[in-house]
């Protein structure tokens, strides 16, 4: 008996450890970005763009990529929605008996949602090829589009599904035409909506390989969709290659701001899901 | 809507036979087994051996695996079955919150942390020296970021195990321990496999993070302390110069393919699993 | 009821889950080598009442258990007490069986495995044993290697109860333990009660009250978390002395 009741100590112990080394790990990350990259906090960094002289140290921000960043990420997450919730609707209520076929097309975006974002960018440098787009925010947003479409169709799915049935039938019996009731039930959702709007702008923010090759690097804010655009991650990654310390450490700066834009939009949609449910049930 | 739909459905097929279609010029030049099989890489000669950089995939995901999955069962058999349930509450959001850091941050970590780590406390005792820039500091940072992942499907399958059947194996006389050994790791055995292979492609694909800390040597790795060159962490060094070399572009997005076929097929079957188990335990 | 020697003395029980207070006040004692049977309407607590005897529900969150649970004069609820002893000396026979995820010979094997190392001439014996006497070992003995699931659910519940006569018990548990049978498994699960009392207490859940009336010794009527009326079948069944009983063995709460 003791040596039974030992074997189980033994692993409820490795299980609090294990436990400890997974949840402490976030704390590990954020606490190394943060320890590093305050000292190199200023107002220049989010204020300026790369002045003259920024790649060897001297003066500047990054603000040409933090603009860069949200043009993208909004851009790609306004486009997804567009194509987004009309694929939602349609798997939710007019695939409805056909559970083989719905079934199948979930599936499916499952398995967009696990390709790999460098595959994204490869297709969208070759369909930028294809139509003779150049490197530009035009090019990154349409790149960044395809990877969150995945992302926002499971999210709105999702949570058109916890619509009560009843509350669809209720809509039909009175008369409504299906795209009338679609309309109902995005009402419902609508906090389903921001939450996947959220889900889907922290993904595209913080996404390096499918804009490495579409979206080019720029030192100035773009001006129009066909120039090219600095994204965060980019700067982040260019920065942290350079020999100059001043310029590495503006590297952690930049990985500072990137990580509390992040760190907010995930806490503002768990949150969301959070009421989002509560309120269902 | 039904346009949109099968449009993005397609996507799956549009993107196989466009990265296809850009890699037929290298397919006519070398067959499938001198791309996969040889180690030479002279781009400017016309010779294109993958070999080392499928290894380097290898190499970084098998330790991220190796790493992260007993972690992770251990991480949930706690979460699941032993932490009480206000101590369940607090830990899943930052499981979530990790879910939701962008990779570049995990590679600035990985360059900040692991790679001082390894070439100061770790690889002194293993090799002579080491710069830390290896295939074991890839790993780790990949592990960490497939933790999230690996939680949350290995805590979604100890859920759906009936109480019914823990109490069965409790009533007999067992531990707690003992029912958790000997039944439900056997019971979620099928989902614990589903959550891997996915956790694998999930590793497979990952550019950012592990080309910052892997070194980028197109050798094949020997030990966790070699530096290597996953595949992923190719194409995206190398985009710069494919348009001036011939037949590079058709051979980085080969290595595009490579990456998409096998992590479909992985995506695929982990799917299909974890969609039977769901299927099983609500029947 | 009181007897001279119970098998099991509840003494001021109490459970509560949350903020619902399931069983109230609960003081019954459960004759030795006797069938025992809890009726009661669905959501009485019948149940509840059953898992805490071998504390069962100690793996539902936020449940608050107070009072004395004896089991042969020793109060299981003492923090000293070793469990999985208290476990073993009963054996569970829920609703719907649940086979572990083994073979037929595995699933006997469990229990004798967890408690020491049995030498596998000495497995081999008391698996067939055990599947005597539950009256399966001619359907399953060419098969012992088979996984356990692939037996219909009559078969597969009686493997679950000589999975639990194998680590010798001395008490079955039976949660309504045929609601999922058909009339024929049923019937045998019923017979091998009556075989088995004379070696074990049997305490069993049931909704059925013929069920209650043809196995039963004693009948414990419960209602709302209370203990309404406790006495021998005969009595409880024909001539009960309580409104509530008579209402419901009337049919008229259900």
């Amino acid at each position: 008996m003791i040596k039974r009741k030992l074997e189980e100590q033994f692993f409820k112990l490795l299980m609090v450890l294990a436990t400890i080394v997974v949840s402490g790990s976030f704390f590990l990350i954020v606490g190394t970005i943060f320890y590093k990259g305050v000292p190199y906090m200023n107002w220049d960094m989010i204020s300026k763009t790369p002045g003259g002289g920024f790649y060897i140290g001297k003066e500047g921000g990054v603000l040409n990529a933090i603009v860069g960043s949200m043009y993208i990420a909004g851009g790609a997450t306004i486009l997804g929605l567009i194509i987004s919730i009309p694929v939602a609707i349609f798997i939710n209520m007019y695939m409805d008996g056909k559970k083989f076929l719905s079934n199948t097309v979930r599936m499916a975006f499952d398995v967009l949602f696990g390709i790999p974002s460098i595959v994204y960018g490869a297709f969208g440098f070759l369909l930028m090829i294809y139509f003779g787009v150049r490197a530009s925010l035009l090019g990154g947003i349409i790149a960044v589009t395809l990877l969150v479409i995945p992302i926002l169709v499971r999210t709105l799915d999702e949570v058109i599904r916890t619509v009560p049935g009843e509350l669809r039938d209720a809509a039909l019996s009175l008369g409504s035409t299906r795209w009338e009731t679609a309309k109902v039930v995005l009402r419902a959702i609508r906090p389903g909506i921001y939450t996947a709007i959220l889900l889907s702008f922290g993904r595209a923010i913080g996404d390096v390989a499918s804009v490495l090759f579409t979206a080019g690097f720029s030192d100035n804010i773009p001006t129009s969709l066909h120039e090219p655009a600095a994204t965060l991650p980019l700067a982040i990654f260019f920065q942290l290659g350079s020999p100059v310390a001043e310029v590495q450490g503006r590297g952690y700066a930049s990985a500072l701001i990137l990580t509390i834009v992040v760190l907010v939009i995930t806490v503002l949609s768990e949150l969301l899901l959070k009421r989002f449910y509560k309120n269902k049930i | 809507m039904l346009l949109f739909t099968v449009a993005s459905v397609s996507l799956v097929f549009i993107i196989g036979i466009g990265l296809y279609y850009k890699s037929i010029p290298i397919l006519n030049k070398l067959s499938w087994g001198q791309l996969l099989g040889s180690s030479v890489w002279k781009p400017f000669k016309g010779l294109f051996g993958f070999f080392p950089y499928i290894m380097g995939t290898l190499w970084v995901t098998g330790i991220a695996i190796v790493i992260a999955l007993p972690l992770c069962i251990l991480t949930s058999l706690y979460i699941v079955e032993y932490a009480p349930s206000r101590l369940r509450r607090f830990l899943m959001p930052f499981v979530n919150l990790l879910s939701g850091i962008p990779p570049v941050i995990f590679g600035v970590w990985g360059v900040l942390f692991i790679i001082p780590l390894i070439q100061t406390y770790i690889a002194p005792h293993f090799v002579e020296y080491s710069t830390g820039y290896s295939v074991l500091a890839g790993g780790i940072v990949l592990a960490v970021m497939i933790f999230p992942l690996i939680v949350s499907i290995v805590n979604e399958v100890l859920r759906t195990m009936p109480q019914e059947l823990k109490d069965a194996s409790l009533a007999l006389g067992a531990t707690k321990w003992e029912t958790i050994k000997k039944v439900i790791l056997r019971k979620a055995l099928p989902g614990i496999i589903a959550a891997t292979v996915l956790a694998i492609s999930r590793a497979f694909g990952e550019t950012i993070a592990v080309l910052m800390v892997c070194g980028n040597n197109a050798v094949v790795p020997h030990s966790v302390f070699d530096t290597g060159y996953p595949l992923p962490a190719l194409i995206a060094n190398n985009y710069g110069d494919m348009m001036s070399i011939p037949l590079y572009d058709s051979a980085l997005m080969f290595a595009a393919l490579l990456l998409f076929i096998i992590i479909l097929l992985f995506n695929i079957i982990s799917r299909v699993i974890l969609t039977r188990l769901e299927r099983r335990m609500a029947g | 009821m009181t007897f001279e020697k119970p098998h099991i003395s509840v003494q001021g029980l109490n459970v509560q889950i949350g903020d619902n207070h399931i069983l109230k006040d609960i003081n019954i004692d459960i004759p030795n080598k006797k069938v025992t049977s809890i009726i009661g309407p669905s959501g009485c607590g019948k149940t509840t009442l059953l898992k805490t005897f071998n504390r069962l529900l100690d793996n539902t969150s936020d449940v608050k258990i107070t009072g004395k649970v004896l089991v042969d004069g020793e109060n299981i609820y003492d923090p000293n007490i070793e469990i999985t002893h208290i476990r073993k000396k009963m054996g569970l026979l829920s609703q719907r069986p649940y086979p572990l995820p083994m073979s037929i010979y595995d699933n006997i094997a469990y229990g004798p495995r967890i408690h020491g190392s049995p030498k596998k001439k000495d497995l081999d014996i008391l698996v067939e044993e055990q599947l005597k006497n539950v009256g399966l070992w001619e359907e399953v003995k060419d098969r012992l290697n088979a996984p356990a699931t692939r037996l219909s659910i009559g078969q597969q519940q009686r493997l679950c109860l000589a999975r639990g006569l194998a680590v010798g018990p001395e008490m079955i548990l039976g949660d309504e333990s045929t609601s999922a049978l058909d009339p024929l498994s049923t019937h045998i699960i019923e017979d091998l009660f009556m075989k088995l009392k004379e070696k074990y207490s049997i305490v069993l859940v049931t909704h059925i009250l013929r069920q209650a009336a043809r196995v039963s010794d004693y009948i414990i009527f419960v209602y709302m978390g209370k203990i309404i009326e406790y006495g021998p079948a005969e009595q409880i069944l024909k001539n009960p002395q309580e409104q509530l009983t008579k209402e419901y063995v009337k049919g008229y709460i259900v």
